[in-house]
């Protein structure tokens, strides 16, 4: 349910002090995404209880908490995935660069080629390699010819690490791949299209150790470039790769701060008994 | 007694033996009540164990009875005075046995024959006497077996692992038939096809462009017996005609169900369209002839083309693909939802609208179980009857102009063997070819089809 006295404008969060149970920064630059007092309900069933957090542009973002605790769902919030559940309502406010992004004019095509997802499971499409990254390029035009599109994908895939390992075979089917490549591959396919954030659901939860060291890498790599957030239920992954973390608990944000505070000094007693393996 | 009162007799004795195996398995079962029974399994299983072991054997005996009986039957009748004054002409004999024996067993009043009249009475005294023998032996074997089965009851007895395997032998049997009925109609069209091929020249008949079967060759040895012209008609309606209506159809409907309708639409639309799937074909054949195809002659006239049929292809075809489409519609409904919901909101996730993905991203990963059911469709169009009987017309043209008339296979079998035939001549066996080209055609599509289906859902598991 809504409630339009939580309501904050975007740029209000520069001044909230209180970053210990909502996720608001309180330095740096202006956040590239903002949620104020998120509520997700699926039917009557509220999965996201007032969620307020800033992601960065320079730092990757890692969402931990156990399983069913809403980072998933929280995250498909983000580039309006939920808008695919009939069922699904979300209330507050998410913005892109101080933009509504549930705001009527606001196109969710457009969005989703500025805040690009990678899924749990590796999805290349049954297409081939070259055909995987330049599904982007194509409908949104981002390519005048042949060759232009022939850089995008050769650039893509150098920047996911994939260039080497298939640029002669770029004409087999994505779905020949191992598992770990495939993954590289949905993040090369993502980053085709420029995005500003890319989201990343669980990206390892499918692949062997090897690969999702190469995935691990591969983020470190991306930072920077892109505004990273990445939902994990690895606490291990999350301290390896991000620099900020998030604590989610029964659809609440419990606790969000520096990557390396949340691991060794937690604030609440809630994210100690879940990083010290307590329950989760 | 007659053989429905012998079964009902039997099924009757059975319950007893039921009760009394159960009875007896019943009072071995020691201890207080709620303690673990002595008994292996539960007295029911007994009670049938005995019950299956008194009526089965019996029954296989009658079944088998029936078959060798009427022989024993003659040859009790021939030992008769009677039988001397039967003619020594082998067809003029049968022909008096068979009219005596359905006089004595009630099929008929009066004999044609007056030699059959005296051969009657030995008749009803062989059939009343071997009935006799059958009834008794079934009834001494219920005793028997029945008895049996009971003296085998001991707490250790496996009778619940004795009655699964009774009960899969009767599930594989009940499978079986169906196979087993589908190769004896195929080995009976494969006889009587070579027999028509004795007659005519396979090569004349699957490669002949003349269809105008005589039944005595004409004068330069020609037989008309050219099915060119009914496998393209058939071709043409069933294949191209059809599948120009239905497929298009068929898979818009599909996508809109799987991608666009709400659910609560989408959960009557789905089941109606299956629905639809079952109107009898003879109601879609009424459709054709009586409002399509006058519609379209009259249509195609009015557009200059002087020389429509009132039979059109095109009418046919057309109500041939309108039946076909709840058909594609299903099945390419099961594949696009079959394609994994991860492949569509990858597709989401990138930006595509949900036309780009439907037409980038759903349509070719469904594409093999698309095939596989057009190929299904393909296969029901062809072997269809009802519809192109009352609306294809006779005439074999060879045309790929639709507003004229052409015939199928299925037309030519139904004219082929409409009225009285002799069934000798090349003309009434030119059906059972025409059923075999059919029968494989449509086997052949059935088996590609399914194999498509399967390999790709393997793809996705």
């Amino acid at each position: 349910m809504h409630d339009d006295q939580k309501t904050l404008e975007p740029n209000e969060s520069v001044h909230m002090t209180d970053s210990a149970t909502t996720g608001v920064n309180t330095e740096g630059g202006p956040p590239k995404m903002t949620a104020r007092h998120v509520d997700v309900f699926y039917g009557d069933k509220q999965a996201i209880n007032d969620v307020s957090i800033d992601v960065n542009m320079d730092s990757v973002t890692a969402f931990i908490g156990p399983s069913g605790c809403g980072k998933s769902t929280f995250l498909r919030c983000m580039n309006r995935m939920n808008d695919t559940i009939p069922i699904a309502r979300v209330t507050g406010d998410i913005t892109l660069e101080g933009e509504d992004i549930y705001a009527p004019k606001m196109d969710v095509v457009q969005l989703r080629a500025r805040v690009g997802m990678v899924f749990q499971k590796p999805n290349p499409f049954p297409k081939s390699i070259y055909d995987n990254i330049a599904y982007g390029p194509r409908i949104h035009g981002l390519a005048t010819g042949k060759e232009e599109l022939d850089e995008i994908v050769e650039s893509s895939l150098q920047r996911a690490g994939l260039w080497g390992e298939v640029k002669d075979r770029l004409q087999d089917s994505g779905t020949a791949l191992s598992g770990g490549q495939q993954q590289r591959l949905c993040i090369a396919r993502a980053i085709a299209v420029d995005p500003e954030v890319i989201l990343m659901d669980e990206p390892c939860s499918a692949l062997d150790p090897i690969a999702t060291a190469k995935i691990e890498e591969l983020i470190h790599e991306l930072r920077g470039k892109y505004a990273i957030v990445i939902v994990t239920h690895n606490m291990q992954q999350a301290a390896r790769v991000s620099q900020k973390t998030a604590f989610f608990h029964l659809g609440t944000l419990v606790e969000y701060g520096e990557t390396t505070d949340i691991f060794t000094n937690p604030r609440e007693e809630k994210t100690r008994d879940y990083i010290t393996g307590r329950y989760g | 007694m007659t053989g429905a009162t012998l079964l009902f007799l039997i099924i009757g004795l059975g319950l007893v033996a039921w009760f009394f195996g159960r009875l007896k398995a019943a009072g071995m079962q020691s201890g207080g009540k709620h303690s673990r029974s002595a008994l292996h399994s539960l007295p029911n299983y007994h009670g049938w164990y005995v019950a299956l072991w008194a009526i089965l054997p019996a029954a296989i005996f009658l079944a088998v009875w029936s078959f060798a009986s009427p022989a024993l039957i003659t040859d009790a009748a021939l030992t008769s005075p009677a039988a001397a004054q039967l003619p020594q002409d082998a067809f003029a004999r049968a022909a008096i046995l068979s009219e005596a024996r359905a006089i004595a067993s009630g099929n008929q009043v009066n004999a044609f024959n007056p030699l059959s009249q005296s051969m009657v009475e030995p008749y009803r005294d062989a059939i009343a006497y071997y009935q006799m023998i059958g009834a008794v032996a079934a009834l001494l074997m219920v005793f028997a077996c029945g008895v049996y089965a009971w003296l085998q009851i001991k707490p250790d007895l496996r009778a619940r692992t004795k009655i699964e395997r009774v009960t899969m032998l009767v599930l594989l049997l009940a499978s079986l038939i169906a196979i087993v009925t589908t190769v004896g109609i195929f080995l009976s069209l494969v006889f009587e096809t070579a027999r028509f091929f004795s007659m005519v020249s396979p090569i004349d008949f699957l490669f002949g462009t003349e269809w105008n079967p005589k039944a005595v060759a004409g004068p330069r040895g020609e037989t008309g017996f050219g099915a060119i012209p009914l496998f393209w008609g058939t071709v043409f309606i069933g294949a191209i005609i059809a599948m120009i209506v239905a497929i298009p159809l068929g898979l818009m409907s599909a996508i809109y169900l799987t991608q666009y309708a709400p659910a609560k639409f989408r959960s009557w639309m789905k089941p109606i369209l299956e629905v639809l799937a079952g109107v009898p074909t003879v109601v879609y054949g009424y459709f054709a002839a009586l409002t399509v195809a006058p519609a379209l002659r009259d249509f195609a006239v009015s557009i200059g083309i002087s020389n429509a049929s009132s039979e059109s292809a095109l009418a046919a075809g057309a109500v041939m693909g309108i039946m076909i489409i709840p058909f594609v519609s299903s099945m390419a409904d099961d594949s696009i939802a079959a394609v994994p919901s991860a492949m569509r909101d990858g597709s989401l996730a990138m930006g595509a609208t949900q036309s780009e993905t439907i037409k980038k991203v759903l349509i070719p990963a469904a594409l093999p179980g698309v095939v596989g059911g057009v190929l299904l469709a393909v296969s029901r169009a062809i072997g269809e009857t009802m519809i192109v009987v009352m609306a294809a017309g006779l005439a074999a043209n060879m045309t790929a102009n639709p507003f004229s008339s052409v015939t199928t296979v299925t037309t030519q079998i139904v004219q082929l063997l409409t009225g009285d035939q002799e069934f000798d001549s090349p003309k009434t066996l030119a059906a059972f070819a025409l059923g075999l080209v059919l029968f494989i055609v449509t086997l052949l599509l059935n088996l590609i089809a399914l194999r498509v289906v399967k390999k790709y859902r393997e793809a996705y598991e």
